[in-house]
């Protein structure tokens, strides 16, 4: 799985970047930023549900779990 | 029994306000961008949710006991609008209104995936109402209004949203308090500086 995050929408509060802390950082900004380097973060299916949590939560609705 | 259903009605009201105050608290601690009370953020929002969901089945307790007591007498209609009820008609209709306000606010919450995160903030302000609206309604109301306790109660739940809306004013509420410039658009922002 992919998480896309949609920057227009991103606030940078920060709940991802606590649940998925394998997977992204926080910029200086509080921004989030995949660890990887990818545009679009993959997701290893252990860390699968604390994503769905990420999504559910994200309190500007930016995150999306995608298939790519 | 038709007593059992009184004595419900007034305790689980007492307890939604509670309920409801600490929702309310949560809420505003999860839109700081900071953990807050000594949890992570993803904590506090998650905690804002279950007792907001908690707070819907006291409330809806608090709801139907009043549809089956005798005392109150309140008719399926009083349940969704607001000051038409026979008894202590304001006083009742604003506890209709908190309610309408209540279904609303957890209703879009439940959707927001669906509705979009514009129409769920705009729906979501109206918590900004209700907790009043509710608060003044329990100490209007009741059997209990007058009595020490549920002042007591009432106003120190008064007193934390207070504060809690006093942080959210307050400059340090933000983590990075110099975001909400950049939101604004850079013509106004030329003509901010001018103003200063
Ligand atoms: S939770 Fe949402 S708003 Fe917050 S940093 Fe992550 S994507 Fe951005």
């Amino acid at each position: 799985m992919k998480l896309h995050v949609d920057w227009t929408a991103c606030d940078g509060r920060g709940v991802c970047t606590e649940l998925l802390e394998e997977v992204l950082v926080e910029d200086d900004w509080g921004f989030p930023v995949a660890r990887d380097g990818q545009r679009s973060p993959t997701v290893p299916p252990p860390l699968e549900a604390a994503a769905r949590q990420a999504v559910d939560r994200c309190p500007m609705l930016a995150l999306k779990l995608r298939s790519r | 029994m038709s007593d059992a259903l009184w004595y419900f009605a007034r305790g689980s009201g007492v307890v939604s306000i509670v309920l409801l105050t600490i929702v309310v608290v949560l809420g505003i601690g999860s839109r700081s961008g900071k953990p807050a009370f000594g949890l992570p953020r993803f904590a506090v929002s998650l905690l804002h949710r279950n007792a907001a969901l908690l707070a819907v089945v006291l409330v809806a307790g608090h709801v139907i006991s009043l549809l089956f007591d005798p005392y109150a007498q309140l008719r399926l209609f009083d349940i969704v609008l607001p000051f038409a009820g026979n008894y202590r008609p304001v006083w009742q209709g604003l506890g209709t209104l908190a309610f309408d306000l209540l279904v609303a606010i957890i209703v879009t919450s439940l959707l927001r995936h669906r509705l979009g995160a514009r129409t769920w903030r705009v729906v979501h302000w109206l918590a900004y109402l209700c907790w009043p609206v509710a608060l003044v309604h329990g100490l209007g109301t009741g059997s209990d209004n007058g009595t020490w306790w549920l002042w007591t109660i009432s106003i120190a739940c008064a007193v934390t949203v207070a504060a809690a809306v006093g942080w959210r004013l307050s400059t340090g509420f933000s983590r990075f308090p110099a975001r909400a410039e950049r939101r604004v658009a850079p013509r106004l922002r030329k003509e901010l500086e001018e103003v200063r």
